[in-house]
């Protein structure tokens, strides 16, 4: 197929769009997280910008969407990003340049590693990070994604929907980060009752705000095109945003107070929530799917907190791992073919199995997730160790791991 | 009338506050500081290389008593700040002249 102008503009700036939302998390994250750790909070987003990138173009994409090898992995064939020129590829996305195309999906890739340190924020020795982000991306998100979005891929193959990752990004991290939280453990005084207050809201609703900006990028973009898709996954995202936000602010309300964390916490578990749907369901249930990511983001951070020790700090698998899961399902019952040529029917138009197909997507994607993030993170704590000393956990890890402090240089 | 000045670990607060507040001390200031004992910092190492962390923060918190009550003051707020590594902090005792209240104006012992 020719080249489409406007389908390339959209899918470029989307990427860009995309790219923004890691400082984004940064920034969400950051801002929860004590004085002493801001840096260190924000760092852990910021670097997958360059080192999930660098692994993304020399080998990610081509294992992601190379020539599918038994429905599990891609092949090597794009290794170095060889073969991916200017010219649209003849299987993904075929109106722009398969080079937009790798570039979008790149983003995708930054961002899940980013989303999963917010479960280990305060603690985590950096170097170890390091190594386990590069190990995850490889052995958990490649895989993943190729299963979900690649050419050949098992679940692709069975009918699977995943409109924008709700399964391969928000999955794939809750998952992941409830396992590496777990085997971390807690941030030291977290169950002695000490005062872990986030350091700087401002910047947790800044986040929040740039990534409801990015998420147009994140859904709309992947329609791959610019048309009539792009436009109903557009406003379906905000739709559920939306509902999502006031959801989570009626519900502190409720209990407390309108926190402006939580209407911020739930804008982001409606958007989350959507992402799998977006582009398969009609706009306005993005309402009914923003009010469920609330109300299963807002009870499963309370279960957490509550009824497990699991200092799974940011609860990133309340938000993002249970609202993915949700939204993959939700899928599986409100997906029209009348919104979504490309996509299929669901239980709600006349097609039950879809939900079985989803279930059974989903069930495996939480099992390799889980497992695998088990083995890595065993693999680096017993090799490098995944903890920081108790003295460098007390001092902060601004200082211990980057010499710097967020605010006031040298004395704060 | 003493003033109690205890130099803590910002993470023991809740503890110090909550042990004071017990004893029917409910009125104190909080200041961020940042400061160094005898053992001048800590040592951290980044890599290879020993480094020396001097100025940690901390956070001071001031108490005024009457000079009877110093004692069981003194005793929560050891409680409460000590984890027995070293950089709990420090307790310094400060006699007061006097002490005013600015609603009423009352001084001395009403006042505090």
């Amino acid at each position: 197929m020719p080249i489409n102008a406007a389908d390339t503009a959209w899918v470029l700036i989307s990427a860009a769009m995309v790219m923004l939302m890691t400082p984004g998390v940064a920034f969400f994250y950051g801002g929860m997280v004590r004085r002493k750790n801001y840096l260190s909070t924000l760092m852990m987003s910021f670097i997958t910008l360059g080192l999930i990138g660098l692994l993304w173009v020399i080998y990610g994409y081509s294992l992601c969407f190379g020539a599918d090898k038994w429905g599990i992995i891609g092949g090597l064939n794009f290794f170095g990003l060889q073969g991916v020129g200017q010219t649209p590829s003849t299987v993904y996305a075929n109106t722009i340049p398969q080079l937009a195309f790798a570039a979008f999906q790149m983003m995708f890739a930054v961002i899940t590693v980013a989303l999963i340190t917010g479960a280990v924020v305060e603690r985590i020795k950096f170097s170890s990070l390091l190594v386990f982000s590069a190990l995850w991306f490889t052995l958990v998100y490649c895989p993943v994604a190729h299963w979900v979005w690649g050419a050949g891929g098992w679940l692709n193959k069975m009918g699977f929907l995943d409109f924008a990752g709700g399964t391969v990004v928000h999955i794939t991290a809750g998952v992941s980060a409830l396992a590496l939280a777990i085997i971390l453990g807690p941030r030291k005084g977290y169950h002695e009752g000490e005062r872990m207050d986030p350091s700087n809201i401002p910047m947790v609703l800044l986040g929040a705000g740039i990534l409801w900006f990015g998420w147009f990028g994140f859904n709309a973009g992947s329609a791959l095109t610019s048309g009539g898709l792009a436009s109903s996954a557009f406003m379906t995202t905000y739709i559920a945003g939306a509902a999502g936000a006031v959801t989570w602010m009626i519900l502190g309300w409720c209990y407390q107070r309108p926190s402006v964390l939580g209407v911020a916490t739930g804008a982001v578990a409606g958007l989350a929530t959507i992402t799998p749907a977006a582009g398969y369901v009609q706009p306005i249930i993005g309402i009914p799917i923003g009010i469920a990511a609330s109300l299963i983001g807002f009870y499963c951070m309370a279960f957490r907190s509550k009824k497990t020790r699991i200092d799974e700090s940011l609860d990133v698998w309340a938000v993002h791992g249970m609202g993915g899961t949700f939204g993959t399902l939700a899928a599986g019952f409100f997906a029209s073919l009348a919104i979504n040529a490309g996509g299929r029917n669901g239980l709600f138009y006349g097609h039950s199995a879809q939900v079985l197909i989803q279930l059974a997507g989903i069930a495996s994607v939480w099992a390799f997730a889980f497992a695998m993030t088990w083995g890595l993170g065993k693999l680096v704590d017993i090799t490098m160790g995944l903890r920081v000393s108790p003295t460098e956990e007390s001092v902060g890890l601004d200082i211990s791991q980057h010499g710097e402090r967020a605010y006031g240089g040298w004395m704060r | 009338m003493k003033k109690i000045e205890a130099i803590i670990r910002e993470e023991k607060l809740e503890s110090v506050k909550n042990l004071l507040e017990a004893l029917g001390y409910h009125g104190m200031t909080i200041t961020e500081v940042s400061g160094r004992g005898r053992q001048k910092g800590i040592p951290l190492k980044w890599g290879s290389k020993e480094y020396r962390l001097d100025f940690l923060p901390k956070l001071k918190i001031e108490v005024v008593v009457m000079d009877e009550d110093v004692s069981p003051a003194v005793n929560a707020i050891v409680r409460g700040a000590r984890t027995g590594e070293m950089g709990d902090g420090k307790i310094f005792i400060i006699p007061i002249e006097d002490a005013v209240r600015v609603r009423t104006g009352d001084s001395g012992t009403a006042a505090v």
